[in-house]
C-alpha cells in the first residue's frame, strides 16, 4: 500500500486524486529543499514528509541540509530573534561567518542546485546560497518559517538583499509578509496524521507516561510542549499554574521541550524555567530526546488542557498537534495561533498569565464544554491543517510558477 | 433507460468535471484605516478582489463566517464599525456583470461611510487588513457527466476544490453568471428547467463547500426520485 493510499484513509480518497492531478504537470521535475537540521524543530518535521509525498507523485524531490561552526548558529538564531521582533546585535564577524558557511555550502551542492527546475531554501539559515549559485536554472523559492511581522528592521534590511533575488517566496500568514518584488504565497503549515507524533495510542500506552513521568492521573493535568525558548514563554506559564493553583490546589504542569541542533540559546533559556519550577512538585520540567515524539503524543493524549502561550510565534504547530488529539488549546494571541484557535470554539486565546489562568479554571469547570471544544479542534485541523493541505499549496504554487503566476492557469 | 426509469436523449455535450485549486498571494498593501481601504481599493488587481468575496470558501475558516466577504468582516472586527459591516456585508457579487463592477460599488460604500464619518474609523495596530490576490489553478479530471441523472452520484464524489469551479467561480464565466450545473442543464431545454431553477436558489453564502456539496446532492437526489416516482405512476 501507497503513503498516499494511507492518507486517503484519513482525508478521504477526492483529496488525493486532487493532488494527484495538480501533480501530473510537475511529473519528473526535480525539487530541491534546503534546511539546516534534520531533526528537530517543525521544518525538518514538514520536510521528513512532505518529501516522500512528493516523490510518490512522481516529482524527483530532495533534501539537502547545510552546517556550520557554532557562530554560524550564533548568526542565524540571532537572524530568528530579530525576525520575530528582538534588537539584536550582529557584529560583522558572525555576519562574515554567516556569509563564509553559505558560500562553502552553495559550493558542495552548486550542481545539484543549479540543475534543478524548484529550490526550496527554508528560513534565513540558508537564504545568501542563492547569491552563490548564479548559473540557476529553475525557480528558487524562500519559504519564511519565522514571525516576521515586526522584525528588527536593520538585520530584516541585511537579509532582505539575499531575499528579494528569488522568484517567489512563501509565509505562514499575510500578516507575516513583507514589502518584496516577486509573488509571496501564503501556505500555513500542517502536521503529519501517520507520523509518531500524531498516530492514534492505545489507552495503555497513554496511561504509561503518568508513571513514567510521576503524574497523577487523577488530577487534573495541562501541559505545554515546545522548545524551551523565550518566545514560547514558558515563565509565563508556570506563573499561569501559580495563578491557577490558588483554585485548584491539585493542578499539575508538565513543561515539554527539547532543544533543537540549530538552537543555542535553549540551555539558558531551560535554566530559568528550573529557577521559576523551583521545588514544586507538580511542575514537570521534561527535557525529552529529539526523537521522543511518541512520549509527546503520549503526554498531548494525557493532559486535560494543552497551552501554548506564546509571545511571538510562526504558526505553532504544537497547537495543530494538540488539536489533532481532541485538545481545547489556551494559546497566545500572536501569529499562527490565531489562526487555529478559535475563541470560544477550538480554545481561548490569551495575552497574560493570568488570562491563561482565567481560562484553565473555567474549562477545568466545565468538563462538557471542554470536551466540545476539543472535538472540534480535531475537526478542524483535519480540514485544514494536515500535511495532504500543505502539500496541495506546493503543488500550486509550483504549477503556478511554471506559468509566470497569472491569475487563471487551465491545465490540459 | 436510466437507473432512476427514464428515457433520456442525448442533447447536450457531455458535463465535463473540472477541479481547481486556489493559490493566495499577499500583494502587500496594508489599511490601517477605512481612508487607505478606500484608496487601495481603487488601485488593487480585481483577483484581490475576487479573493476577498470567494477566497475564504477555500481558506481556513471556522463555522458560519459572520459575513460574507472579508471587508465586512474587516469593518466589524477591525474597525468595531457594524453599520459598515452590514452594508459591505449585503453586496451579492453575482449582481455585478464583472469584477470592476463589483469593485466600484466597494468603493461607493466605503466613500458613504467616510463622508458621514466625523472621524476616520481606523484598526488596531495588529488589525490592519491584508490585500490578498488569487492564483487559480484550473484542471480536467477527465471524469465526464454524459446525462443529468447522473449528476446526483458525480457531484457526491466530486472534490470541494470541484464543488469551487463549477458554483461559485462559473459566475465570473458563464455568459448570466449562473453555474455550470445551472448553465449546462439549460441546454437540455424545458425538460430540466425546474432542476435548474432550484439549484439556481441555493444560497452559496454562510456554508462551507461541503456542506453546499451535500445541500446539491440532497437537492439532486430528491429531484429524480420524484422524477422516477412520478414516471411509474
Amino acid at each position: 500500500m501507497s503513503l498516499l493510499d494511507d492518507y486517503a484513509k484519513i482525508t478521504g480518497e477526492a483529496v488525493i486524486g486532487h493532488l494527484k492531478q495538480l501533480a501530473a504537470p510537475l511529473k519528473g521535475m526535480k525539487i530541491v529543499h534546503v534546511n539546516s537540521t534534520r531533526v528537530g524543530g517543525g521544518v525538518a518535521e514538514i520536510l521528513t514528509k512532505l518529501i516522500p509525498l512528493q516523490r510518490e507523485l512522481g516529482i524527483d524531490s530532495s533534501w539537502e541540509i547545510i552546517t556550520g561552526e557554532a557562530d554560524f548558529y550564533q548568526c542565524t538564531k540571532r537572524f530568528h530573534n530579530a525576525l520575530q521582533g528582538s534588537q539584536v546585535s550582529l557584529p560583522d564577524s558572525l555576519l562574515k561567518v554567516y556569509e563564509d558557511t553559505n558560500a562553502k555550502c552553495a559550493e558542495e551542492l552548486r550542481s545539484k542546485l543549479e540543475e534543478a527546475d524548484f529550490v526550496f531554501i527554508h528560513d534565513p539559515q540558508p537564504a545568501a546560497i542563492l547569491k552563490n549559485c548564479p548559473n540557476r536554472k529553475g525557480k528558487w523559492v524562500w519559504r519564511c518559517h519565522i514571525d516576521g511581522s515586526h522584525p528588527y528592521r536593520p538585520v530584516w534590511k541585511y537579509l532582505k538583499n539575499y531575499v528579494v533575488d528569488y522568484d517567489a517566496s512563501i509565509f505562514s500568514l499575510a500578516v507575516f509578509s513583507q514589502v518584496l518584488p516577486h509573488p509571496q504565497f501564503l501556505i500555513p503549515p500542517s502536521i503529519d496524521p501517520l507520523t509518531e507524533k500524531n498516530i492514534h495510542l492505545s489507552k495503555k500506552e497513554v496511561k504509561k507516561v503518568y508513571s513514567r513521568f510521576n503524574i497523577d492521573p487523577h488530577k487534573p493535568f495541562i501541559l505545554q510542549v515546545s522548545r524551551f525558548d523565550k518566545f514560547k514563554d514558558p515563565v509565563g506559564v508556570i506563573r499561569a499554574y501559580r495563578f491557577t493553583k490558588k483554585f485548584i490546589p491539585d493542578i499539575q504542569l508538565a513543561l515539554a521541550g527539547g532543544s533543537a541542533s540549530d538552537d543555542p540559546e535553549g540551555e539558558i533559556m531551560l535554566n530559568e524555567v528550573r529557577n521559576a519550577a523551583a521545588d514544586d512538585p507538580n511542575i514537570h520540567v521534561l527535557l525529552l530526546p529529539p526523537d521522543a515524539h511518541r512520549t509527546i503524543n503520549a503526554l498531548q493524549r494525557a493532559s486535560d488542557i494543552v497551552l501554548q502561550k506564546s509571545i511571538r510565534e510562526g504558526f505553532g504547530l504544537t497547537v495543530t498537534e494538540a488539536m489533532w488529539k481532541g485538545k481545547a488549546v489556551i494559546g497566545g494571541d500572536t501569529g499562527g495561533i490565531r489562526l487555529q484557535v478559535i475563541n470560544h470554539h477550538t480554545g481561548f486565546l490569551v495575552s497574560t498569565p493570568e488570562g491563561a489562568a482565567l481560562r484553565i479554571r473555567y474549562l477545568l469547570h466545565h468538563r462538557d464544554k471542554l470536551f466540545e471544544m476539543g472535538q472540534k479542534a480535531k475537526e478542524f485541523v483535519r480540514e485544514n491543517f494536515l500535511i495532504t493541505r500543505l502539500l496541495r499549496g506546493h503543488l500550486t504554487l509550483l504549477v503556478g510558477l511554471l506559468h509566470g503566476t497569472e491569475d487563471r492557469i487551465e491545465l490540459n | 433507460m436510466t437507473a432512476n426509469g427514464e428515457n433520456v436523449k442525448k442533447k447536450q455535450v457531455p458535463f465535463a468535471i473540472k477541479d481547481c485549486a486556489l493559490a493566495a498571494i499577499a500583494v502587500g498593501h496594508r489599511a490601517q484605516n477605512l481612508r487607505e481601504l478606500r484608496d487601495h481599493l481603487i488601485r488593487v488587481h480585481s483577483s484581490c478582489i475576487y479573493y476577498h468575496f470567494w477566497g475564504g470558501l477555500l481558506r481556513p475558516g471556522f463555522d458560519d463566517p459572520e459575513y460574507n466577504n472579508d471587508f465586512a468582516s474587516w469593518a466589524y472586527h477591525g474597525l468595531h464599525d457594524t453599520r459598515l459591516a452590514e452594508q459591505l456585508g449585503v453586496i451579492d457579487p453575482t449582481e455585478f456583470n464583472d469584477l470592476e463592477a463589483l469593485r466600484q460599488e466597494l468603493v461607493d460604500v466605503v466613500e458613504e461611510r467616510l463622508d458621514e464619518s466625523e472621524m476616520v474609523p481606523w484598526a488596531r495596530a495588529d488589525q490592519q487588513f491584508h490585500f490578498i490576490r488569487s492564483n487559480i489553478v484550473v484542471f480536467d479530471t477527465h471524469n465526464r457527466i454524459e446525462t443529468p441523472p447522473e449528476l446526483t452520484a458525480a457531484v457526491r464524489d466530486m472534490s470541494v476544490g470541484s464543488i469551487f469551479y463549477h458554483f461559485i467561480d462559473a459566475r465570473r464565466r458563464t455568459k448570466d453568471s449562473v453555474d455550470d450545473f445551472e448553465a449546462w442543464l439549460t441546454g437540455f431545454g424545458n425538460e430540466y428547467e425546474k432542476l435548474a431553477d432550484r439549484i439556481a436558489n441555493i444560497d452559496p453564502y454562510f456554508i462551507t463547500l461541503a456542506e453546499l456539496r451535500q445541500q446539491l446532492v440532497t437537492l439532486l437526489r430528491h429531484y429524480f426520485d420524484s422524477k422516477a416516482k412520478g414516471a411509474k405512476k
